[in-house]
């Protein structure tokens, strides 16, 4: 099957409505959506999570499922109407000129079949070629993405995999037959950042080797900016704002734009003195989307009479090319105005500390073979290795790293489900390190609480929300009668922000970014003095971030709270912790204060970190750097330095220290500490990641 | 009088099931007036197939009980002979009927001369009183063994699994034929079982209220009391019988139980509640990853709160459609030990007994089998049917 | 692997030992040896005349003497009876008993005799287990097939009208049990009352000489019950395996429907469905007692009805240690196959 020629736009989306059908009633889920990808261009699609950004990539695959069907608008590519189109001739085209990259590369890959003939099958089916040709060509790709050792990989399982070599053997697949248009569908969120940026390097050059157009659909800004040349935000099913990448970042035209850039935090934001605004109120469901702009309720140019009355229409910006946006009030915003802050905070002084941990350690006894139980073998899983550190009262204190760094079991010694191996955790100078969570007093249990990651999991489903925080002070023993409960669940309901009402309800009539707040109250429920985070808002929409954030510091000033706030996201450790512990594979590779975290000198894994993290900011020049291979596996973790096979500072070391011992924590000015074998002299030229560009 | 004709039959029929037809009418108006508010019940409305299944369930369990308890709809006594209608075909003049007998015989007669019509509405009501109590019998041991197993996991499971996976490999009719004999019966075997299973409620229920309220003991002393007080009785009345292996405190004995019967309970439930409990094991490994319970820990909860309250209740969708189809397959269990002759008394009227009797002159009378044939059929269908569409429903969520 | 097969077996010898004990437990209740006793000796015999009668059979011994006997791990029994006859458990009847062995019991090969058929077990053992070996394999035949082709059929459009009625049909299979179906069949294709005599309602021909007139309904009877259920799951695993992001990919590559279900489905689909057809061995064997006695073909579900009717103990044992092993070595096969069709599980 031969290539299109066409020397117009590859993709041109006029239009385009699509709607999914159930019995009750007709949800449309795009509206009036148009968009044009030229050759060779990247154009990507940001979003809240149900915006339909997803579904207008599978209206272009035509592969909506029974329910879901265009009902307006056109998609052409290559100036073919694709809605008019066979299922043959779709046939031809998907795979061959239109690939898609999706979300979790281990569920797009075939678990029972070896990943060279899910990879020969694309050539083969589309041109025709033989078996041997098609073999050779997928060798060929494998070294493209830079796979190591692509015979081993062509015969191996998916399964046999790690998570980035698995989306390089997705994007391998797409490229396979060297497409037109490559359709990324948050093609990263699975990884960690590390990976992620090599994975996003990877699309970045092959695009521009093979020319191809590239669709990318993120909720993430930072990312899109680092990829793409041209951005389509989308909300709730419409797009709000077209543009180039420089037009939409720096001189935006829509509320919804802005308001998103004003929620995210971009370095130079500061829980005090610039705090994030969050966008008021929630997301619309698909069947309770208002009449007119549907961003009118939370919008904060709202003009009743013009925005509520009738459908708003894409408006051409004056004075720039392809810059739209859909707002009736463009020319009235004063867009240039700073954020107008009334709300800055004094910084709190830490109090006296707290928690002490003292040379914890935290070791497993895996056996050897998971499935066939015992034979005899075991291997010691090192999930913390002499973890030392203090936290103060109304201090937050981030851990930071990616999986497997050990972040998760330390909660779980703190909280007492499991017990340390050695060293000891000390809260106002009681061990209770090895005390499990039965054997601790209600008050050690009530002072030390946790707030959980996946908002769709951290309320019982069937219990109703005032019930669970009830349930909560019944066992921290909290007041004499039911009544007295009572009273104070709805003054923790008030706490968080959530409507006295919301006491009765099933946790699903809620939304995430309000069963997170429900989780809150429930930690606050005996007072804690010390409440874990463990990524409370990285489940969450961008928008609803900033307010449970928020939410968050307010809480602590009232409280003063000692916060542990376990991210592997940097941007949001800046903005609201004093102090940042990095860890890498069980080891804290290093710990101070934020600002010495975040400028040299740095743990050259710090260092990665900070560089791999997207940031949506155009006036911010990153250093690139990109670590090799993946995180290496607890279960069986390189010796010497944790970090030596990756880094990229290990030539400066001399001899094969970085192999063999593991390095001593240097302490630095200011208490500083950083985990490296680099000797001073050398951590103190380097440079730093992360430079506003001069204006 | 003459022979019926079969749209006659049809009709008498008919007319005869009238109070089923009412009660099942007033149901489902009821049920689709107020379908919103009555959770997965209501929800099960908007499924043609659970309809269809939950009507035909009801059919039965109002058939059984207007029988059972009013003695409506049946037309002759099931287990009296009348002469001359031996092996007669469907609509046959009752011989020699009195005022106030029922003319005919609505599906005929039987080899021993009974009327097949009655013995078939009169088995319905053994079926429905049995089946969904053993099930939900099996569902007490299942879930009282299949939480803590599934929860800790370690040797307490490994040794648990062990005997369910033991039970489970005993061919069941062989485990039938071992159990459901009078000489075993008269060892008192199945009734010092019936202790142990018996015992599985109860101790579910103060686990379960314990667990909940041992925060204020006032509440909690107060209603394990009265629970413990009345599951004490209905337990010692149902264990109890005079004269047999077990007989103390007869004075509270309130009632007695066929020992054939418990026998036959006993045993459905010994066969059944391995499965369930694998069920609940396998669902209590799933949940207990959960965030919340992760919470529940973190809080310093009971390790019988949480898997009472915060695993259990999350677990009722599998649970409650399984328990569907396992009172199905404990109907299709039934009539397996009638048909082969054991346990209940050789006279009645049960389903899988009748099929049995019918089938040695299947070859020239086909009716005396067929009928209940089909009536077990159709329980057992309709109950797949209603679980299908439960499943359905509950997955939409 | 090896030590993976080692320990099921070992796994399943301890099942085995604590199954047979307990059929050997329940045998062994006075009231069961007592009605064994009058059905051997007659039904008017006193209190003290079946004491007797069991004494002089070793049957009043101590319950672990006697498992230790049939298991052969104790020395069979030598009893002078208080008729004055000396019998022995080893003892034969054309054998002198000073020559007779000391030990006789599984681990020498001996299963014992079976007072109902009045010969060696293990004999009726194998010919009853051969004479169900034919009727299984035709019901194997006829119901793996066809279930995995309706489920395949119904699980790859869920929801369309072919899926609609295959599950409809699926349902209404196994809502009928054997006894049900095999009285529905014999009287529609083999009573006078329809006039469809196409078939025989009888199989005791079919013992000898199998052939679609005397074999079919019975093979149908069964593989009727089994089929829905693995139908079911075949249908439910492709339903799920079909929405899978990896479907979707393929779908999105160009590849055409039917390579879809055939190259990319199919295995993944087969995973869950395998185990339930192994498992579906011991359960079958239920089937084989209802559709034997309803059919009157004397093969092993017939046997155990015959032995568990008469307390015929240790044919009773025999069949049981046979079922048992049956059911435990499907288990084992069943886990080997998963394996084998699920790469994401290596033994190694």
């Amino acid at each position: 099957m031969s290539k299109i020629s066409y020397d117009g736009p590859i993709l041109e989306i006029d239009q385009l409505s699509i709607s999914f059908f159930t019995r009750l009633r007709e949800i449309p889920a795009v509206m009036d959506f148009s968009v044009v990808v030229q050759p060779g261009e990247a154009v990507g699609l940001v979003g809240e999570s149900g915006c339909g950004k997803s579904t207008v990539a599978l209206g272009v695959m035509q592969d909506l499922g029974v329910n879901g069907h265009i009902v307006g608008g056109k998609i052409k590519f290559k100036g073919q109407d694709l809605g008019k189109m066979s299922a043959e001739q779709l046939r031809d085209i998907r795979g061959n000129e239109i690939a898609m990259i999706y979300q979790e590369p281990m569920a797009s890959l075939n678990p029972a079949m070896k990943v060279g003939k899910q990879l020969i099958e694309v050539p083969i089916i589309h041109e025709g070629v033989s078996e041997k040709e098609a073999l050779r060509r997928a060798k060929e790709v494998l070294i493209d993405v830079k796979l190591p050792d692509p015979e081993r990989i062509l015969q191996s399982y998916p399964h046999q995999l790690s998570g980035g070599q698995q989306q390089r053997i997705v994007i391998a697949m797409a490229l396979m037959s060297k497409p037109s248009l490559l359709i990324l569908d948050e093609p990263t969120t699975a990884l960690d950042v590390t990976v992620e940026a090599a994975v996003v390097d990877l699309v970045k050059d092959l695009g521009k080797k093979y020319g191809t157009s590239m669709l990318f659909i993120s909720h993430n800004l930072g990312l899109i900016l680092e990829t793409c040349d041209q951005i389509c935000v989308m909300y709730s099913g419409e797009a709000v704002e077209t543009g180039s990448i420089s037009d939409v970042f720096d001189k935006m035209q829509h509320p919804y734009t802005q308001a998103l850039f004003r929620s995210i935090p971009l370095p130079g934001a500061d829980k005090n003195s610039r705090p994030l605004v969050a966008i008021p109120g929630n997301f619309p469901l698909p069947h309770e989307r208002p009449s007119g702009c549907n961003f009118g309720p939370r919008c904060n140019y709202f003009k009743d009479g013009l925005c509520n009355t009738q459908a708003i229409p894409m408006n051409k910006i004056k004075g720039f090319e392809r810059h739209f946006s859909r707002c009736s009030r463009i020319d009235e915003i004063d867009w240039d105005t700073p954020i107008s802050n009334s709300s800055q905070f004094e910084s709190l002084p830490p109090g006296d500390v707290v928690l002490k941990i003292d040379n914890l350690k935290k070791y497993y006894e895996v056996a050897a073979n998971a499935l066939f139980g015992s034979s005899g073998t075991y291997k010691t899983v090192k999930a913390n290795e002499t973890l030392s550190f203090e936290a103060r009262e109304s201090e937050t204190l981030a851990i930071v790293g990616e999986s497997g760094c050990g972040k998760s079991t330390f909660a779980k010694v703190l909280m007492g489900l499991e017990t340390a191996t050695d060293g000891g955790i000390l809260l106002d100078n009681e061990n209770i390190g090895s005390t499990p969570i039965e054997a601790r007093d209600t008050q050690t249990v009530a002072d030390i609480q946790m707030v959980f990651q996946n908002p769709f999991d951290t309320l019982n489903p069937s219990m109703t929300v005032g019930r669970q925080i009830v349930r909560a002070l019944e066992v921290f023993k909290y007041g004499q009668s039911d009544d007295e409960r009572n009273d104070r669940m709805l003054q923790l309901l008030d706490l968080v922000k959530l409507p006295r009402a919301f006491a009765t309800r099933m946790p699903r009539q809620l939304s995430g970014g309000q069963k997170q707040r429900v989780g809150i109250a429930r930690a606050f429920a005996g007072g804690a003095r010390i409440v874990v985070a463990d990524e409370p808002v990285s489940a969450l929409d961008v928008s609803v971030q900033a307010a449970v954030t928020d939410l968050l510091m307010e809480i602590q000033r009232k409280e003063k709270t000692t916060l542990l706030f376990i991210s592997h996201d940097l941007s949001i450790v800046r903005y609201l912790s004093d102090r940042v512990m990095v860890m890498y594979l069980g080891h804290v590779v290093e710990l101070g204060t934020t600002d010495q975290v975040f400028s040299p000198p740095y743990h050259p894994y710090t260092e990665a970190l900070l560089s791999a993290v997207p940031i949506a900011d155009t006036s911010i020049e990153k250093k690139h750097i990109v670590l090799e291979g993946d995180i290496p596996s607890a279960m069986n973790p390189p010796s010497g330095c944790p970090f030596q096979t990756r880094c990229r500072w290990k030539k400066d070391v001399p001899g094969s220290l970085c192999e063999t011992e593991v390095p001593p924590i240097k302490t630095l000015d200011g208490g500083h500490q950083i985990k490296c074998h680099l000797v001073k002299s050398k951590l103190e030229k380097m440079e730093p990641v992360i430079k506003i560009a001069a204006e | 009088m003459d022979l019926l004709t079969w749209s006659d039959i049809i009709i008498q029929i008919v007319l005869r099931l009238g109070p089923v037809w009412v009660a099942l009418v007033i149901l489902f108006l009821v049920s689709f007036r107020f379908k919103r508010s009555l959770g997965l019940y209501g929800k099960l409305f908007d499924s043609t197939i659970g309809m269809i299944g939950f009507a035909i369930v009801m059919f039965w369990v109002f058939a059984g009980f207007f029988a059972g308890a009013l003695d409506w709809i049946t037309t002759h006594d099931p287990l009296a002979q009348f002469s001359g209608m031996k092996n007669k075909v469907p609509g046959t003049p009752l011989r020699g009927a009195e005022d106030g007998d029922f003319s005919h015989f609505l599906l005929g007669g039987d080899h021993l001369a009974r009327d097949v019509f009655s013995r078939m509405i009169a088995g319905s009501t053994i079926v429905i009183i049995i089946a969904p109590m053993a099930t939900l019998f099996a569902f007490m041991v299942g879930i009282t063994l299949g939480v803590p197993a599934g929860y800790y996991g370690g040797r307490l499971d490994t040794t648990i699994s062990f005997i369910a996976n033991l039970i489970l490999a005993f061919p069941v009719i062989l485990l039938f034929y071992l159990l459901v004999t009078p000489e075993i019966r008269l060892t008192g075997l199945p009734q010092y079982m019936a202790v142990v299973l018996f015992l599985f409620p109860l101790i579910f229920f103060t686990v379960l209220v314990n667990s909940r309220f041992h925060i204020v003991p006032t509440k909690r002393n107060a209603l394990l009391g009265i629970g413990l007080a009345v599951l004490g009785i209905l337990y010692i009345s149902l264990i109890n019988e005079a004269g047999s292996k077990i007989s103390f405190l007869s004075s509270i004995d309130l009632f007695d139980v066929d020992a054939g019967l418990l026998t036959v309970f006993v045993s459905v439930v010994f066969v059944n509640a391995p499965t369930v409990f694998r069920i609940v094991r396998g669902l209590t490994m799933d949940i207990k990853t959960r965030d919340y319970v992760a919470a529940a820990q973190t809080r310093g909860e009971g390790a019988w709160y949480i898997m009472l309250w915060e695993i259990l209740p999350n677990a009722r969708g599998p649970l409650i459609v399984d328990f569907c189809l396992r009172i199905g397959y404990t109907t299709i269990l039934l009539g397996t030990l009638g048909f082969f002759g054991l346990g209940l008394a050789p006279e009645d009227p049960n389903w899988g007994a009748t099929i049995n009797d019918g089938r040695k002159l299947l070859s020239i009378y086909p009716h005396p089998a067929l009928v209940p044939s089909i009536a077990l059929l159709s329980l057992v269908l309709g109950l797949n049917l209603l679980a299908d569409g439960l499943r359905e429903e509950s997955l939409k969520d | 692997m090896a030590l993976f097969i080692l320990r099921r077996i070992a796994i399943m010898l301890f099942t085995s030992l604590c199954l047979t004990f307990v059929v050997f437990f329940l045998t062994n209740l006075y009231p069961n040896l007592e009605k064994m006793a009058k059905t051997q000796g007659n039904f008017r015999m006193n209190d003290e005349a079946v004491l007797s009668f069991l004494e002089n059979r070793g049957y009043l011994l101590p319950l672990p003497v006697k498992y230790g006997e049939w298991l052969g791990v104790y020395p069979g029994y030598v009893i002078e009876g208080s008729d004055g006859e000396i019998r022995g458990r080893c003892f034969k009847s054309d054998q002198i008993p000073s020559e007779a062995p000391r030990y006789c019991g599984i681990l020498q090969g001996y299963w014992g005799y079976s007072t109902r058929f009045k010969s060696d077990v293990w004999g009726i053992v194998t010919t009853r287990l051969g004479l169900t070996g034919i009727l299984m394999f035709w019901v194997m035949a006829l119901m793996v097939p066809s279930a995995l082709i309706i489920g395949i059929l119904a699980g790859m459009r869920e929801g369309s009208r072919t899926d609609r009625s295959l599950s409809t049909f699926s349902i209404v299979t196994t809502a009928t049990p054997e006894y049900v179906s095999g009285v529905i069949l014999i009287a529609v294709f083999a009573s006078s009352a329809f006039g469809l005599k196409w078939f025989k309602g009888t199989a005791t021909a079919a013992m000898d000489n199998p052939n679609l007139e005397n074999f079919f309904l019975p093979v149908v009877t069964i593989a009727i019950y089994g089929m829905g259920y693995i139908a079911r799951m075949t249908r439910a695993s492709m339903a799920e395996v079909m929405t899978a992001q990896y479907i979707r990919t393929a779908r999105l590559k160009g590849v055409s429907f039917p390579n879809i279900v055939l190259k990319h489905a199919l295995r993944n689909a087969l995973i869950a469905p395998f185990t339930v057809i192994m498992l579906q061995f011991p359960w079958l064997l239920n089937g084989v007692v209802i559709v034997e006695t309803l059919f009157n073909y004397k093969g092993f579900g017939w046997a155990l009805v015959q032995a568990a009717g008469n307390n015929d103990i240790e044919l009773l044992l025999g069949v049981s240690v046979v079922s048992v092993f049956v059911v435990l070595v499907t288990q084992l096969i069943s886990d080997i196959g998963y394996v084998y069709l699920n790469p994401r599980i290596s033994v190694t």
